[in-house]
């Protein structure tokens, strides 16, 4: 029979994708009035563990128990309805819709008559908002808010469910220092109500500081659950890794030659400002801040996917102007965007037509058609060269592996020979074999005199992989630092969240 | 409109209170703007014989339009409105005909209570609807393809039941749903503005309607939030469905007849319609407000330039311009700097 001392229990949890086994096995055990922490690397599979217990979609196999009782084929409305909320990482709010209606969307409170009861909704907004000491007006548009501050609708939006458990995907991310705070006394206060909360955070300090248990996934395995004040440091971070950190970025030294790219004072109205850095031949420049802090934003200006209002960009002593991606193609710039969903790969396309896409004009006959011979050669070479997996070269991407559709994109910049590369996120949502061999490649371009930059949100990546590394925070540059030992996770945080001088000082 | 991105955006920064009325009611200045020159050029578009004409013409389209909006809202399109209409009103009228009717669809039918063919022609809008909603819902098919189906299906069940011809002579209590009442508002009219309230209720102070706008503006959101994302999307398009069925009502009642052919692309106008208002086919982003004042702007166009001695082929010229010029402005207003 099920043990009644845990408020939940997922026993041999097993999630299959489409050519992926995101989850092999997992366990979970949460007790009552406990703060449980999820951790492993992006891709150990905690945000599809968590979307199997809210109902988003069923695990393959496996046994989940709520309360004493076993539950099943439920959808997320059935999961809010029994007690199990979720702060998502992930989803985005409403954007033109009131702070209330995003709150207390779907069961918004009605008046006798059974129209929605704006009064009560929002003054039990404005009560939320006072809990969670945000100091918005109900009414105000969702899409008027920074990044933080809907961070805590979502955070007051899980909290108004009366949920028995919450679900807390990182939701420190986008956080500023005295907002993690307060967030820590809220879950304090929930804990002491009897409710239990599974806290995914990437942040070890922030793991010892709140929470009572780890569990540790990964690659979608289950490794294994602690006391957290039992577990040292180092057993925590091994748990995770599983590896020396050291294998993982196989970055090899290589000569770094003159500034070849330079960015004088760009400023945006609403992302960055006053943006200076140069980058050199051979180098890895590495970009960190926290999610929203702009550092996409700044490297989509460069490429000129997005305008800026003042600055200047200088390629190898000259001054350029960048409109377009166009342009910045013209001028031997790459960019891998960070979504490769969304705006990388063409999913229901073969891997050639990714691949070739960029720089379909080189193939382009006098007589205006397509040389396929060619074409087709370079393609074969490139899957050789950088060995991506695929079946045939007219196989479709999506039914590839994401470190290969990676690989794919790429190889797709590489076709045009650019000088400058811009990464982003270039190893997210794959798994740690494959990163390990984009590693390689990113240092083998290294090598070969082209510029890297490079925006992550590992910061082991950035650390592992970069020769200097720039840190963003809310749009400015906070620091710029030479990469060497004295360089820590715990550093780059202090300055991606601005809070080095307080505590220098 | 000469507002550039630059000025849309300080102003949303000092809150500069003429900024934010333009960007509030810019439309309904359009429309004022219109009807002044209009009345100015031809005094007699403001007599009230003539603003209840317009008021008439802009109804039934107009009562299509507040269904289209819900749908353009949460994302979607119904391209079968005007087929729905059409089907709807010759099913109405077949059950709607005089006792001295030549050509009697049903030769021994007696005449039947008025609420009889009402509700034939609602209930094939809400069905029609519906099919299109559960299509949608059920298969993931894209609504436009879903209601373009039901638009050429409906416009065939239509002409097969009719065998292509039109069914006249209907009831005096089926024409009176075209007339006025005291002799002076016209039914039609007070059908329209009915509807109005009601969708404007559904839409602000309805837990449907919250439901629209969330399902339009992010529907990961929206379903995270545990709505029944399926279920309201039926709802959504029975209702559209619903309203075409009762647009047919007007227009049987008014035309005294129906024949399959009718109300040809009148989807298209209530889809404009709704567009000019301000509605986003992006999702998310709509009001009832801005269907009302988009048809009036439609309607009072058409009077007025059909009154000023403006071609009619030169008419649907500057509809189409001023579609176009609408939405274009309307997009600079909610553009968010890049």
């Amino acid at each position: 029979m099920e043990n009644n001392e845990y408020l939940l229990q997922m026993k041999d949890i097993k999630k299959r994708f489409p050519g992926v086994m995101a989850l092999k096995g997992v366990d979970l055990n949460v007790g009552y009035g406990e703060i449980h922490a999820l951790v492993g690397e992006n891709g150990a599979g905690k945000s599809t563990l968590m979307k199997c217990l809210l109902g988003i979609y069923p695990p393959t196999s496996g046994e989940i128990y709520f309360d004493g009782k076993l539950i099943k084929n439920y959808n997320v409305a059935e999961a809010l309805k029994i007690g199990i909320s979720m702060i998502h990482q992930e989803i985005s709010p409403i954007l033109y819709r009131p702070i209330m209606e995003n709150i207390w969307s779907g069961r918004e409170p009605l008046t006798k008559f059974g129209l929605v009861d704006h009064k009560k909704m929002y003054e039990s907004t404005k009560k939320l908002l006072e809990e969670i000491e945000l100091d918005e007006d109900p009414m105000n548009i969702a899409a008027n808010l920074t990044v933080a501050k809907l961070q805590l609708i979502e955070i007051a939006k899980a909290i108004s469910y009366d949920a028995k458990l919450i679900i807390m995907d990182e939701p420190t991310s986008a956080l500023p220092s005295k907002e993690v705070e307060g967030l820590f006394k809220i879950m304090k206060k929930l804990k002491s109500e009897g409710r239990s909360i599974i806290y995914i955070s990437h942040k070890i300090d922030e793991i010892y500081a709140i929470t009572d248990k780890v569990s540790v996934l990964r690659d979608g395995e289950y490794i294994g659950t602690e006391d957290t004040n039992k577990l040292s440091k180092d057993k925590l971070i091994k748990m995770m890794v599983g590896r020396n950190i050291d294998d993982m970025f196989p970055k090899t030294p290589c000569d770094i030659k003159d500034v070849y790219l330079e960015v004088k004072n760009l400023s945006h109205s609403r992302y960055f400002q006053d943006i200076s850095f140069n980058v050199r031949k051979g180098e890895i420049l590495g970009i960190a801040g926290l999610v929203g802090s702009g550092r996409t934003e700044i490297i989509e200006s460069i490429f000129g996917i997005r305008n800026f209002d003042s600055g200047e960009i200088f390629i190898n002593g000259e001054k350029v102007e960048i409109k377009s991606p166009i342009d910045a193609i013209d001028k031997k710039m790459a960019f891998l965007t960070e979504d490769r969903r969304q705006t990388g790969i063409f999913p229901m396309l073969d891997v050639e037509f990714n691949l070739t896409l960029a720089n379909i004009l080189k193939y382009v006959k006098k007589s205006k058609l397509i040389d396929y011979k060619n074409l087709k050669e370079d393609c074969n070479k490139f899957i050789d060269t950088i060995s991506i997996k695929t079946p045939s070269p007219k196989h479709k991407i999506e039914n590839l592996s994401g470190g290969n559709q990676q690989k794919v994109l790429v190889a797709k910049w590489l076709l045009t020979e650019p000088d400058i590369l811009f990464l982003d996120e270039p190893t997210r949502g794959i798994d740690v074999g494959a990163k390990s061999e984009i590693h390689k490649l990113i240092s083998m371009l290294a090598s070969q005199g082209k510029c890297i930059v490079m925006v992550s949100s590992e910061l082991p990546e950035i650390i592992g992989m970069s020769d200097r590394i720039i840190v963003v925070h809310e749009g400015k540059i906070t620091s710029i630092l030479d990469n060497n030992e004295n360089i820590t996770q715990e550093l780059i945080m202090e300055y991606a969240t601005d809070t080095y001088k307080e505590r220098v000082n | 409109m000469t507002m550039n991105n630059e000025s849309a955006s300080l102003s949303e920064n000092r809150g500069s209170n003429l900024a934010q009325l333009l960007k509030k009611y810019g439309i309904v200045l359009v429309l004022l703007l219109m009807i002044v020159v209009i009345s100015i050029l031809e005094p007699a578009f403001l007599r009230p014989k003539n603003i209840f004409n317009v008021l008439t013409q802009v109804s039934i389209f107009g009562i299509m339009s507040l269904g289209l909006t819900i749908v353009i809202i949460s994302k979607g399109i119904d391209l079968s409105a005007g087929s729905v209409l059409a089907l709807s009103a010759v099913l109405a009228a077949s059950v709607g005909q005089a006792a001295d009717a030549t050509a009697k669809y049903f030769p021994n039918l007696p005449v039947l209570p008025i609420f009889v063919p009402i509700a034939v022609a609602l209930l094939v809008g809400l069905i029609c609807g519906a099919v299109n909603g559960l299509l949608i819902a059920k298969t993931g098919i894209p609504a436009f393809i879903a209601t373009l189906g039901m638009q050429t299906a409906a416009r065939g069940f239509a002409l097969i039941y009719t065998q292509g011809k039109p069914i006249s002579n209907l009831t005096k209590s089926f024409t009176n749903i075209g007339g006025k009442i005291f002799s002076v508002i016209p039914v039609p009219v007070v059908i329209y503005a009915i509807m109005i309230g009601i969708t404007y209720i559904m839409l602000n102070h309805t837990r449907f309607g919250k439901n629209i706008y969330a399902i339009g503006g992010n529907i990961d959101a929206a379903e995270v939030s545990g709505i029944d994302v399926k279920k309201n999307l039926i709802m959504i398009y029975a209702y559209c469905g619903l309203l075409a069925g009762l647009a047919a009502v007007v227009f049987a009642g008014r035309t005294g007849s129906a024949h399959p052919g009718a109300a040809s692309g009148y989807e298209l106008t209530a889809i404009a319609a709704t567009t000019i208002g301000g509605t986003s086919h992006s999702g998310g982003i709509g009001t009832i407000r801005g269907a009302v004042i988009g048809a009036l702007i439609l309607g009072v166009l058409r009077n007025g330039l059909t009154l000023l001695g403006v071609p009619a082929y030169w008419q649907q010229v500057t509809e189409g311009v001023i579609i176009v010029v609408a939405v274009i402005i309307d997009m600079r207003k909610n553009r968010q700097k890049k």
